[in-house]
C-alpha cells in the first residue's frame, strides 16, 4: 500500500467534523488526544484513522481532562496537537485550557457545541458555550475563538486556529456547533502550500542565554521543546522570563498583562468577520455559526419587503470585532442578534452599539436552529419602531 | 623456577584520606547527617547560618571514611565527603 | 573541613533557586538527590530527561531540577507526561509528585497510564497527607490519623500504593523510605533503565504537619522509626506490603515483570496495517536526533 498522502488535495463531500480533522492535518497536526463525545466524536474517529497512516499519534485518553493535558504535553514534545469535545468535555477541559494559556502552549481545542446545560440534548445543536469559551477557565486571560459556519470553514478555520496558536502561543478554540459538525457539504482541500501554514516560532538563542518567556516585539516568546538541551522550566505558577515561579504582584502584573496584551495588541491580525450590505442598513443581523446561514432566508425575505437588511457574521467570536460594530452602530436603524441560547454574544453587541440603535435578541433554547419566521418577525419589528 | 606468583600491584597501597565539605547556608539543621554518619564523626557547629540553623562539622580528631552517606541523606544538598585535598596531613 | 560553595550534584540543580522550599527534615530533598544521582548513573544524557510534577510539596520538584521540567496542574502530571512521551519517544519522561497529587485527584490517570504501560517512570513521595495546603487527609492517610481535616481521626482505609500500581499494570514497583537513600537511588536507576510504567514510592517524614499532628516526633525521630521498623521484603506480594506507622513499613522491590509498552505494542500492531509508518517515524526520530 503506497504511503498515504497527509494532505488530500481536491474536492470532497465531508462532514464538518471530518473537515475539521483534515484541517488539523493540513496545518501539520500530528497528535490528537481525545475522548468520545457526541457530536464531536467524528473528529476523533477521523484522526484515529488518518494520523497513524501519516506518522502521527492518536490516543484516546481516559477522560477529557487527560486529553487536554496530553495535548499540552505533546505540544512541548514538539508536535502540533489538538483535541475535540463538546459541552460536558469542554467544561472538564477548562482548568488545563488555562494551563495552556499560562504556559503559552500552542494547540487547538475544538468544541462542537450541543444543547445544554448538563447532558442536555447530546445530538442536537446549541450555541450556549460562547461565554464559557471566553471566561470558562479561572483568572484573567484572553482567548481566540473561531466560529465556522460550514464544513469548508471548519477546514479553513482549523488551519487558521493552528496558525494563530503558533503565532500567538496559546490554545485556540474552534467553536463549532452540532449542525455544522454533522452536516455534509462540498469541501475543497487546497494543494500543500496553497494555504499558509505557520511553523512554530523556534528560538535560535543558545541554551544558557535563552529565556523561555522573554517575548519578541509582538509580545510572543520564541519557543523550544523538551529534549533540545535548553533545560527549560514551564510552570502554571506566575513566573518571570526565566520561567521561574515568582510569587509577587509585580511578576503577576508583568506576566498576565503581557499574556492578555499579546492578543489585544495584535487584534487586527486576529479579528475576522464577514459583512453583507451592513453599512446604513435599516436592520443589521449579527450572527455566527449555523445561525448566520439560517438568517439568510429571513434577511432576503425582509429585503423583498423593501427593507435594507445587512448581515454581520462573526468569524472570530473572541476577540470580538468591537471597533467595526461600534462604527456600524451609528449607521444602522436597529440590530437583531439570533443565537441558539438565551443571550450571550448579544451582550457584546449591546455593549458596542451603546444605545445608538435598538438591539433585539432572537433566543432559542437549543435542539434545533431558529425558525426563519422568528428572525423575520424580529427584523420587521425592529425596523417598525426605529 | 619459583612458584611464587608476582604481585600484580607493585605500588605501596596509599591510605586514602577523606574529609567533609559543607555548604552552611543550605543547611536546615535536620541533623540527619549527624545521626546517621556511621562513624559518628559529625556534630552541630557552634556558628549559626543566616537562617539560624547550626550546620554540621567534623568532630575534632574524628575521621571521615568517605562513605558519603551524609550527602545521600541530606535533604538540602548541603554536605558531601570527598578525598582530602592538598597537604594530606 | 572546608566551607565549599558547590555540591557535586549542583550541575543538575537550579542552584539559583536553592535553598529550596521544603521544610527542615522533609524527605523530598533526599528523593530528589537520589533521583539526580540515578540520572547521572543512567548514562542517559540529562538533556533527554523531562520531569513533570503536579501540585503540592513534591510538585515543586520540577522547579529545582536543571532539566526540561514542567509544573502542571493538580493531579495532571501523568497525562501531560503521556502526551510528552508519545510526542517524542526519545525523551526519558519522569513524573515526580506526591501521594495526594498522584493518587487522589490524579488517581484516574495513574491507573490508566499503568494499564497502558506507557513508558514513563513515576516517583511518588508519600508523606501520608497534603503537605502544601497545611496537612489535610489524603488517600494514603492511615486509619485514625489526625490531620487538619480529620480532627477526630481519619476513618477511611488508605490505598496501598504499591498494590494499586501493581494491580493497575505497572511493570516495576518498589517502595523505600527516604532513609534508605542508597536503595532508593538504586531503585530509581532500575526504574529508569526499564521500559514501561515503572513506579517508585518514597516514604518521607512530614515533620511540620503529619508527624506533628500525630505525635510522631521530629523528622529525625521518623527517620529513626524508618531505620528500626522497615522490613525489606524483595518480591513480596504488594497486597501484603503494608505500612503501619505504629508497626512496620514493608519496603523493597515488589514487582519487576516484562510487558510490551504502550508504544511498542501499538507500533507493532500498526506496522501490520501500515507498513510505511515505521519509515516515517524513523525519519522523524532522525530529525530529533540531530539536535
Amino acid at each position: 500500500m503506497k504511503a498515504e498522502k497527509s494532505i488530500l488535495s481536491g474536492k470532497h463531500f465531508f462532514q464538518g467534523d471530518t473537515a475539521c480533522a483534515e484541517g488539523g492535518i493540513y496545518a501539520g497536526c500530528r497528535f490528537f488526544g481525545g475522548y468520545p463525545i457526541t457530536p464531536a466524536t467524528e473528529v476523533a474517529e477521523r484522526m484515529a484513522e488518518r494520523l497513524p497512516a501519516i506518522g502521527g499519534i492518536y490516543i484516546q485518553m481516559e477522560d477529557e481532562i487527560a486529553s487536554m493535558c496530553a495535548v499540552l504535553g505533546a505540544a512541548w514534545g514538539g508536535r502540533k496537537s489538538m483535541t475535540s469535545t463538546s459541552g460536558p468535555g469542554f467544561s472538564l477541559m477548562m482548568e488545563n485550557f488555562g494551563l495552556g494559556i499560562m504556559t503559552e502552549t500552542p494547540c487547538v481545542l475544538v468544541n462542537v457545541q450541543r444543547a445544554g446545560p448538563s447532558t442536555g440534548l447530546p445530538t442536537a445543536v446549541g450555541q450556549g458555550d460562547m461565554m464559557q469559551a471566553r471566561w470558562g477557565s479561572h483568572g484573567v486571560y484572553e482567548v481566540i475563538a473561531l466560529c465556522p459556519s460550514s464544513p469548508q470553514e471548519a477546514f479553513n478555520l482549523t488551519v487558521r486556529a493552528f496558525n494563530l496558536s503558533e503565532k500567538y502561543r496559546l490554545p485556540v478554540l474552534v467553536m463549532m456547533d452540532e449542525v455544522v459538525g454533522h452536516m455534509t457539504e462540498k469541501v475543497v482541500i487546497p494543494e500543500p502550500g496553497e494555504l499558509e501554514v505557520v511553523p512554530r516560532r523556534e528560538s535560535r538563542v543558545a541554551p544558557d542565554a535563552y529565556l523561555p518567556f522573554k517575548p519578541d516585539a509582538d509580545l510572543v516568546p520564541p519557543m523550544v521543546r523538551a529534549g533540545q538541551g535548553y533545560h527549560i522550566h514551564v510552570t502554571g505558577l506566575t513566573h518571570d522570563e526565566r520561567g521561574y515561579p515568582v510569587i509577587t504582584k509585580e511578576a503577576q502584573e508583568k506576566l498576565v498583562r503581557r499574556l492578555c496584551d499579546k492578543i489585544r495588541v495584535n487584534r487586527k491580525d486576529i479579528l475576522s468577520w464577514e459583512e453583507r450590505e451592513a453599512e446604513n442598513a435599516d436592520v443589521l443581523v449579527v450572527a455566527y455559526g449555523i445561525t448566520a446561514r439560517i438568517a439568510m432566508l429571513p434577511i432576503q425575505m425582509a429585503r423583498k419587503k423593501g427593507l435594507k437588511v445587512g448581515l454581520f457574521r462573526l468569524i472570530t467570536a473572541w476577540p470580538f470585532p468591537e471597533e467595526r460594530l461600534r462604527k456600524l452602530a451609528g449607521t444602522v436603524g436597529g440590530v437583531v442578534v439570533p443565537e441558539i441560547n438565551y443571550g450571550q454574544m448579544v451582550f457584546e453587541v449591546e455593549r458596542c452599539v451603546a444605545g445608538k440603535a435598538p438591539v433585539r435578541l432572537v433566543s432559542h433554547m437549543g435542539g434545533s436552529t431558529h425558525r426563519p419566521e422568528d428572525i423575520l418577525n424580529a427584523i420587521m419589528d425592529v425596523a417598525k419602531n426605529k | 623456577m619459583s612458584t611464587w606468583r608476582k604481585p600484580l600491584t607493585k605500588a605501596e597501597p596509599v591510605a586514602r584520606r577523606w574529609c567533609v565539605h559543607v555548604l552552611p547556608e543550605r543547611c536546615k539543621g535536620c541533623s540527619f547527617c549527624i545521626e546517621f554518619c556511621p562513624r559518628k564523626a559529625l556534630e552541630s557547629s557552634s556558628q549559626l547560618n543566616s537562617k539560624g540553623y547550626r550546620p554540621p562539622r567534623l568532630i575534632e580528631g574524628a575521621t571521615c571514611v568517605g562513605c558519603n552517606f551524609c550527602a545521600m541523606i541530606c535533604p538540602d544538598f548541603a554536605i558531601y565527603s570527598g578525598p582530602e585535598v592538598g597537604d594530606g596531613k | 573541613m572546608e566551607m565549599k560553595e558547590t555540591h557535586p550534584i549542583d550541575d543538575l540543580i537550579r542552584t539559583d533557586r536553592i535553598p529550596h522550599i521544603w521544610c527542615s527534615g522533609c524527605g523530598i530533598g533526599i528523593a530528589v538527590h537520589c533521583f539526580l544521582n540515578a540520572i547521572r548513573k543512567s548514562g542517559i544524557p540529562p538533556k533527554n530527561f523531562a520531569v513533570v510534577s503536579g501540585i503540592g510539596c513534591s510538585g515543586r520538584v520540577a522547579g529545582y531540577v536543571k532539566l526540561d521540567s514542567f509544573h502542571t496542574t493538580h493531579g495532571r502530571p501523568i497525562p501531560f507526561a503521556v502526551g510528552l512521551k508519545l510526542a517524542n519517544d526519545r525523551l526519558k519522561v519522569v513524573v515526580f509528585s506526591g501521594d495526594g497529587d498522584l493518587i487522589a485527584i490524579g488517581g484516574n490517570h495513574f491507573i490508566h497510564a499503568a494499564r497502558r504501560n506507557v513508558d514513563i517512570t513515576v516517583i511518588c513521595v508519600n508523606n501520608f497527607n497534603y503537605g502544601m495546603t497545611g496537612g489535610q487527609a489524603a488517600p494514603t492517610t492511615p486509619v485514625r490519623a489526625r490531620t487538619s481535616t480529620t480532627p477526630y481521626g481519619n476513618f477511611e482505609f488508605p490505598f496501598n500504593l504499591a498494590y494499586l500500581a501493581a494491580g493497575s499494570g505497572a511493570v516495576y514497583v518498589s517502595r523505600w523510605t527516604t532513609l534508605h537513600a542508597k536503595q532508593l537511588e538504586d531503585s530509581m536507576l532500575e526504574a529508569l533503565g526499564k521500559k514501561g510504567f515503572t513506579f517508585v514510592e518514597a516514604i518521607s517524614p512530614c515533620p511540620t504537619l503529619y508527624n506533628r499532628m500525630n505525635k510522631l516526633g521530629t523528622a529525625l525521630d521518623f527517620m529513626k522509626f524508618c531505620k528500626e521498623h522497615s522490613v525489606i521484603r524483595h518480591g513480596a506480594d504488594p497486597k501484603t506490603a503494608n505500612i503501619d506507622l505504629r508497626g512496620d513499613i514493608v519496603v523493597g522491590r515488589f514487582v519487576n515483570v516484562e510487558r510490551p509498552t504502550f508504544t511498542d505494542f501499538l507500533e507493532e500492531g500498526l506496522a501490520q496495517g501500515l507498513p510505511h509508518r515505521k519509515a516515517l517515524l524513523d525519519e522523524e526520530r532522525k530529525e530529533f536526533e540531530h539536535e
